[in-house]
């Protein structure tokens, strides 16, 4: 429970390094684009040498002006390992890189990349469940990718998606996580708007949303949470007030400006 | 050779801050968050900073006895290896002059330990010599949890994973062990100005 202090919570101690990541910056070709929501975009990539990755990794994209300038943002893998590595990036209004990934680049452009990077958000198979994913916006990047792995490799691994977008039209992947998967079963808030006739929730993710949708702490599920700051902080720290375990909480967050 | 990108350029503005940002990282004017799992909430009365390992034996202040020692406020510029710098953030704070000062030891490395079960490996001469702090005010108020309040390291010298949120001690090593996000393939040391992100760098 909150307030009690665990050492070795986080799995990681002691031993040699899990993954050494020696991984050189590579230049990668736009090979397709795709696009989610008005504000979102997909990009999938050739790469000359990729040495797989794993759900919910990242990777470092680079961008070179042409006085010299480089710029370098790290982006969650949006694709299951396997297959062609992607990216899903939102654009924000005051950004540096995300308005140049969304709006100016076409299919044959070449940008560089280095990875993949980080190797606590992940999931596999052999990691179990059940899995309880919570996102907010393009937090539901890396939980789609880790949806995909568990589709790939056909895990009977239960899943409860509970995904949290301003309106309809924002929801990123939002055809995909419409068709029917056995086990899996997606639930939407629309925190702004809705549209008429919406039976489903339309509010910001709550508490009682949480003791709702979310698998009992006696199922000892396996939690990853990716969104703003504040929407992980809030399902974080509900989810620990449900009796889920803190060391399966994994959680992933963006600041506003995050690129 | 890196691949020009057409249409692409520096964002205005951001050249004012040249010299003062390490490569790769560009300026944030908003104070993200990153942790691997949820926000853990001590108690303070259940709060402790503790060295272990010392020659003369283990050393432990409340954290009544910790607001008593001799604080510093300082302003350094801090650089997170996700590819964000803030400039000119305010700290107060306890030199780690004055809580390794309180023991005798004859090692090299320090392993950081948190509430949460965070580590983080330093060097010891990293920590001493006004570099580095226990901290717990940051912008003239209290560490809010979310960023590692109650309190928190602050190396501002190396990338930030190593300014441990929720702190709770140090241990100290003969030996470089890596901590949990230098398992994850970070590096063991993180100097921003070498863009010592991963190992191999």
């Amino acid at each position: 429970m909150a307030g009690t202090a665990v050492r070795g919570r986080l799995n990681a101690q002691g031993g040699q390094p899990l993954q050494p990541l020696t991984t050189a910056w590579q230049t990668a070709t736009v090979e397709s684009l795709a696009d989610e929501t008005p504000k979102v975009r997909t990009l999938t990539f050739e790469l000359p040498h990729w040495p797989g990755h794993r759900a919910g990794q990242h990777l470092d994209v680079r961008l070179t002006a042409d006085d010299g300038y480089q710029a370098s943002r790290e982006y969650s893998i949006a694709t299951a390992p396997g297959e062609p590595v992607a990216i899903t990036v939102e654009r924000l209004d005051d950004g540096e890189v995300s308005p140049y990934l969304t709006e100016d680049v076409h299919p044959g452009d070449e940008i560089e990349i280095r990875g993949p990077v980080g190797g606590y958000f992940v999931w596999d198979p052999v990691d179990g469940g059940p899995l309880l994913l919570v996102a907010g916006g393009s937090g539901i990047v890396p939980l789609r990718a880790i949806l995909r792995h568990r589709a790939r490799e056909e895990s009977p691994v239960p899943v409860r998606l509970l995904y949290s977008s301003r309106s309809w039209a924002e929801v990123i992947y939002r055809a995909e996580l419409d068709q029917h998967v056995e086990g899996v079963t997606v639930i939407h808030t629309l925190t702004r708007q809705q549209p008429a006739g919406w039976q489903g929730y339309a509010r910001r993710v709550d508490q009682r949303m949480l003791t709702e949708v979310a698998w009992s702490a006696a199922q000892a599920p396996l939690a990853y949470v990716c969104g703003p700051t504040s929407f992980v902080e809030t399902v974080a720290a509900g989810l620990v007030a449900l009796g889920y375990q803190e060391g399966r909480v994994k959680t992933e967050r963006f600041g506003a400006t995050g690129s | 050779m890196s691949p020009i990108s057409r249409g692409f350029h520096r964002r205005r503005g951001e050249e004012a801050a040249e010299g003062r940002v390490p490569p790769g990282q560009y300026v944030t004017h908003d104070f993200p968050v990153l942790s691997a799992g949820p926000t853990p909430h001590t108690p303070l009365a259940n709060w402790t900073f503790s060295i272990e390992g010392a020659s003369d034996g283990p050393k432990s202040w409340t954290w009544q006895e910790f607001q008593a020692l001799p604080t510093e406020t300082v302003t350094k510029d801090i650089h997170c290896v996700t590819r964000w710098s803030k400039l000119d953030t305010m700290w107060t704070g306890v030199s780690l002059d004055v809580l390794l000062g309180a023991v005798s030891y004859d090692v090299p490395y320090v392993l950081a330990f948190c509430d949460g079960g965070y580590t983080t490996n330093l060097p010891v001469a990293d920590l001493t010599g006004g570099k580095a702090w226990v901290a717990f005010n940051y912008d003239g108020g209290p560490l809010p949890p979310e960023h590692g309040g109650p309190a928190r390291l602050l190396v501002p010298h190396l990338y930030f994973w190593k300014s441990a949120k929720w702190v709770r001690g140090l241990r100290l090593r003969d030996v470089d062990a890596p901590g949990f996000w230098e398992m994850y393939g970070y590096h063991m040391y993180g100097d921003p100005w070498r863009e010592q992100r991963y190992a191999g760098d």
